[in-house]
């Protein structure tokens, strides 16, 4: 009886994961893109580039394969970097999260002949040092200082960064650029809240408690920012900060800038790093034409003024 | 119990058989011998997984050159630290901190290079006197309080990741710490892990066609990483520490029954201790070989890579209760989880599916091998 249930199992198991397989290879004739990206699976940002990739395969009649190393570990990502060079890609897109990790990777595709494009994380200097065709994103410091210049105008003096992915060089940088804009240290005033939206809750509560003289937060984004929404809707201090702005955007996001409980977002159109680079590309294959410089994709702030354009498509499309 | 998964050194004179022949022995047939081993399902499970690829992704380039190289690496390197884990698991413990100590030993190599100013050769030295010190450390107090490896091995894996994130922002501001190969200069450190071999052979291999060329003229796969090295020399040693050594013996005494081992005089706990500190030391190695390949240490390093070295040593046939399993079983289980792992990328089934498919051809994997040991061992 035992047997012959793990017979069937196993029976079922291999018949069933050829077939899927198989499902995927099927219009193996398109060219085929490789998106890499640095982030964990945790990460929902990244559903909107997704999207954009599936709309650009779609136009573009290529196929898109989006990947990422599960853990966010910077180290696998080079692993996934050489898988995809040894399937020789029509092309390679990926992020910069830490140039010295993925410089020998990225090289060495592109010695084998295969164009890369680099995409949000990193920068124009690092892309241009490996040789990419060109950059698309949102120069990370930059755009904090902008939060940070934002914040000084409204009058805050002491703030808390919540950094939920500390690991990445790039939010390092937003909550630097964000003290630079304010004109103030940052010391410890960024903290390391994880990703789980209970340890982003209960360690944020912590600071301000220990903290009370603090007037301004800046969040990276959504896994960092729903759950402080929350928490100052629960404890009904939202008033009590000048400024909380949060860098990206999702349902919730737009919601408290729409009810002000968040002052503004920090866009950086993450559509277009997933359309563009593929856009880009396929055209420069056909037509030979590519921009001659980099895309900033951002930064660009949603506040109350412009959050119904961007509300309907929050967390999809923008 | 090692003595009898040993295989027989050479064939004997059949007088000298005859002569020590005993009537409570029964003699066996050499290749149902063969197939009794631990290893042998993991070897089942490794054709399967060949074959699986072979047919969904055999034109993809994953068996190209680089494609080849880039599965190998990453079954090397998880090879580094199953060998490991599989000895402590036959040992009868478990290390939970094997993936923080690896984040940790990198930050222990990184920040005083880059910025202390020591040597290469002082840092590495550091790290791994450093981490053999915490693998010490978590066997004496497995060993003196009595609790299960498992908890106080747990506590390591958040203690360490949190120092790893905590020293490196004191002392640089920053979680990931790059720079490392420019602060080793012309040491023989980065050669030693992360250099590539038999680079002249590679080139004959381009010219006669054997790997690709690139446009400018270089083979497609310049050598053999270090990593490949590493991983083939540490499991060497350990195999034959395992079954060819008193103290192979030790550790199957240690991990089957611990009193029992005392009782006849095993030294159990200097025994697990030193287990404990090995993978210390395997980790360190995994954690060198890294940082001088990418020339950075970052602080999340090495994430859930303890579970991965377990589920290796679990593929490759040790038990979960100890005091059985080989070190050639665990690297086919290494290889097994590094060749699926990679593999599925190949194969090119959507992203959102991938741990869905990691997880279903693991344990296809381990059912195959599970049905095929039992078919032969004919336990129920």
């Amino acid at each position: 009886m035992k047997s012959g249930l793990v017979r069937r199992l196993f029976l079922g198991a291999a018949l069933a994961l050829p077939m899927l397989g198989g499902a995927a290879v099927a219009q193996a004739d398109d060219p085929l893109y490789v998106f890499v990206s640095h982030s964990p699976d945790s990460d929902s940002w990244w559903n909107v580039i997704k999207n954009a990739l599936k709309d650009a395969a779609k136009d573009f009649h290529v196929r898109v394969e989006f990947r990422n190393p599960p853990n966010g570990d910077l180290a696998d990502m080079a692993r996934i970097i050489e898988q995809a060079t040894a399937q020789k890609p029509a092309g390679i897109i990926s992020t910069i999260a830490d140039y010295s990790v993925l410089e020998s990777p990225l090289k060495a595709a592109i010695a084998k002949g295969i164009p890369v494009i680099t995409v949000n994380s990193g920068t124009a200097e690092e892309s241009k040092k490996l040789g990419a065709l060109m950059h698309i994103g949102q120069p990370e410091y930059d755009a904090g200082k902008g939060a940070g210049a934002r914040a000084k105008a409204a009058g805050v003096t002491k703030f808390l960064c919540v950094n939920h992915y500390i690991t990445n060089n790039a939010s390092v940088e937003r909550c630097q650029g964000y003290a630079d804009g304010l004109g103030v240290k940052l010391a410890d005033q960024m903290v390391d809240s994880g990703m789980d939206p209970t340890d982003v809750y209960n360690r944020v509560k912590a600071y301000l408690t220990a903290h009370p003289d603090t007037d301004g937060i800046l969040t990276l984004g959504p896994n960092s920012a729903d759950p402080v929404i929350k928490l100052l809707r629960d404890t009904k201090s939202a008033s009590k900060y000048k400024s909380f702005i949060s860098f990206d955007l999702d349902a919730d996001i737009s919601n408290a800038i729409k009810d002000g409980t968040m002052e503004s977002a920090i866009d950086q159109q993450p559509y277009l790093q997933g359309y563009l680079p593929v856009a880009f590309r396929v055209q420069y294959v056909q037509f030979g034409v590519i921009p001659a410089n980099n895309v900033n994709t951002g930064p660009g702030f949603v506040t109350k003024a412009n959050i119904s354009l961007v509300e309907k498509y929050a967390g999809e499309y923008r | 119990m090692a003595d009898t998964l040993a295989p027989d050194k050479t064939a004997q004179p059949d007088k000298i058989l005859q002569k020590a022949r005993d009537e409570r022995m029964k003699s066996q047939n050499r290749w149902r011998k063969f197939l009794q081993h631990p290893e042998f399902g993991a070897l089942a499970g490794v054709i399967l997984v060949f074959v699986f690829f072979g047919i969904t992704a055999g034109d993809s380039g994953m068996f190209a050159a680089d494609g080849v190289l880039n599965w190998t690496t990453v079954s090397a390197q998880l090879i580094l630290i199953a060998c490991a884990a599989a000895l402590l698991m036959i040992g009868g413990e478990f290390d939970l901190s094997v993936g923080s100590m690896i984040g940790f030993a990198g930050m222990m190599i990184a920040i005083p290079m880059v910025y202390f100013g020591w040597s290469a050769l002082a840092s590495t030295a550091f790290a791994f006197v450093g981490a053999m010190a915490v693998g010490f450390l978590n066997g004496w107090i497995v060993v003196r309080t009595r609790l299960p490896s498992f908890i106080v091995t747990l506590a390591s894996l958040y203690i360490l990741r949190g120092l790893t994130i905590a020293l490196s922002i004191v002392f640089s501001n920053r979680t990931i710490v790059s720079g490392v190969k420019e602060a080793a200069g012309d040491s023989i450190i980065p050669a030693l892990f992360a250099g590539i071999a038999f680079r002249p052979l590679f080139v004959w291999f381009s010219d006669i066609g054997f790997v690709d060329k690139l446009a400018d003229g270089t083979p497609a796969v310049q050598g053999v990483p270090a990593v490949i090295l590493w991983a083939l020399g540490l499991a060497f040693i350990a195999h034959v520490v395992l079954t060819r050594t008193r103290v192979g013996n030790w550790i199957f005494a240690a991990g089957g029954d611990a009193n029992a081992a005392r009782n006849v005089g095993v030294p159990v706990t200097r025994v697990k201790i030193a287990l404990f500190m090995f993978t210390a030391f395997c980790a360190t190695v995994y954690a060198t070989n890294q940082i001088f390949e990418f020339g950075s240490a970052a602080s999340d390093r090495g994430l859930l890579k303890e579970f991965e070295a377990i589920i290796a040593a679990v593929i490759g046939g040790c038990l979960l209760t100890g005091g059985y399993g080989s070190i050639v079983g665990a690297c086919f289980g290494a290889l097994i989880f590094g060749v699926v792992q990679m593999g599925i990328l190949f194969t090119g089934v959507p992203n959102d599916w991938f741990r869905v498919f990691l997880g279903a051809m693991l344990l296809t994997a381990v059912l195959f091998n599970n049905m095929i040991r039992r078919r032969v061992t004919g336990e129920r």
